[in-house]
């Protein structure tokens, strides 16, 4: 999934860095969104609608809508779209509103 | 608490333009941006911008972006605040943010709203899958970080947004399996329809979505036929084998500080929806606050960029930093009116039109 040569653009990546989803051991590059090295794994669900239990993406981008909120480090309502990635994160799906511990 | 004499909200293409227009007049300057990085949605844009060579035409909007931010980062007279969400304004002309260092307040003389748009959504079934993206957000995943959003693209709407994107996903090799329009006709310039078209990719107008097919995330979609009136026309149903439905149907003004901030608000279709009022200095009903960009009314980078110097220049001359400011000023209401001339400014021209007759204090 990632672009490796572009015709236009070069991409700046930060180092590799290993995190978890749901307990899976992942790679992805430090600073980029949660989502974007979600994304580059194939992981497209991200959460799961409070009432109805539908299954919720990556839709905006910018930190503005709520369909890509997830549990990192046991916080949830994370919007991962904008989050940077860091080493050793711990990255679940969000049941519902999430609990706060 | 500390204080500046102009609060930029926002470090798009206006924010960025304004900041640098009101501190060049000698004002100075916070530019608050709730990312970490300055530059908004131009970091992500591949294409050559039209327009004159007063507004940068023929140069990429990321290179655009780039040279913003450099401009900025050497004036003097502006603090940068990144990764900074203004939460409020008050009427003691006080912002509250939200930093990396937790809650603070800002004393500003002047505030210039320049936050942007956002995608407009589009209502069928399925609509909140997995796989269903808006354009700016297949842009920021695939121009800014190198992740291609899926093997193959429907895209929604064949207005500017549409045809670039789809431009750019041939470009990350990502294949577009067609582009629906529900009107009867391509709203985008036809240089960049006809890039993709000579690439084979089908631009179906008088069509939509029907539905998002799939169990958990986006495996497909069905279009169909609208007749003139824009109502489906059941039995023209067609499968689309997709993994991704691309959203570019519009923008909408982000205008939630405006609203709290107690401007008087305009429903003005042909701007993208509620936009503050605002006279030919950008200034809101609510005295010392300013919009710029497609907070102000949704129209493209280059007219955000002139807006927002604009803001900036009259922001700046209301607080006595006005500095050959009358002949900067028309010089902005001259540039605006180009870009916003002929044809495809027309929709612009009756949104401003309608802006003027809504009168600011009435």
């Amino acid at each position: 999934m990632r672009i490796i040569d572009h015709p236009i653009l070069e991409f700046n990546k930060g180092r590799p860095v290993r995190f978890t989803f749901e307990g899976r051991e992942l790679v992805g590059h430090e600073g980029e969104p949660i989502a974007a090295a979600l994304h580059a794994a194939g992981v497209r669900v991200l959460r799961v609608s409070p009432r109805l239990h539908r299954p919720r993406g990556f839709f905006c981008a910018i930190g503005n809508c709520s369909s890509c909120l997830m549990v990192v480090d046991g916080t949830p309502n994370v919007r991962v779209c904008a989050e940077p990635l860091h080493e050793g994160m711990r990255v679940e799906r969000q049941e519902g509103h999430g609990e706060i511990r | 608490m500390n204080s500046v004499e102009i609060a930029v909200v926002g470090a798009g293409p206006a924010g960025l333009s304004a900041a640098l227009a009101a501190a060049r007049q000698g004002a100075t300057v916070a530019l608050i941006e709730r990312d970490e990085r300055l530059g908004g949605q131009l970091i992500k844009q591949t294409h050559k911008f039209f327009g004159s060579g007063r507004q940068e035409a023929g140069t990429r909007g990321f290179v655009i972006a780039r040279r913003l931010a450099a401009a900025v980062e050497e004036e003097p007279g502006i603090e940068v605040r990144l990764a900074s969400t203004v939460l409020g304004y008050y009427s003691d002309k006080v912002l509250y943010l939200e930093t990396p260092d937790g809650l603070s307040r800002l004393r500003a003389e002047r505030t210039i709203m320049a936050t942007g748009a956002a995608e407009r959504m589009l209502p069928f079934a399925g609509n909140d899958r997995p796989g269903v993206y808006g354009a700016g957000a297949v842009q920021t995943l695939m121009n800014v970080h190198g992740v291609r959003p899926g093997k193959r693209v429907l895209m929604v709407g064949a207005g500017n947004i549409g045809l670039i994107v789809s431009y750019q996903l041939l470009q990350a090799r990502v294949e577009v399996a067609a582009v629906v329009e529900a009107a009867p006709f391509i709203g985008g310039y036809l240089v960049h329809a006809a890039k993709i078209r000579r690439a084979g990719v089908p631009i179906l107008t008088g069509h939509s979505v029907k539905e998002a097919v799939g169990e958990r995330e986006v495996q497909g979609a069905v279009v169909w036929r609208l007749d003139e009136k824009w109502h489906p026309l059941p039995g023209t149903e067609e499968p689309v084998d997709c993994d991704v439905i691309c959203l570019a149907t519009g923008l909408t003004p982000l205008s939630e500080l405006m609203w709290q901030a107690g401007c008087k608000m305009v429903y003005l279709p042909e701007l993208g929806g509620h936009v503050a009022w605002h006279d030919e200095d950008m200034r809101t009903t609510v005295e010392d606050v300013y919009v710029a960009g497609d907070s102000s009314g949704v129209e493209e980078a280059s007219a955000a960029m002139v807006g927002g110097r604009l803001a900036g220049l009259c922001a700046a001359a209301s607080l006595g930093h006005d500095r050959g400011v009358a002949d900067k000023k028309a010089a902005a209401r001259e540039e605006l009116a180009a870009l916003r001339a002929g044809p495809t400014g027309e929709r612009i021209r009756t949104g401003l039109a309608g802006l003027r007759k809504a009168g600011g204090l009435g």
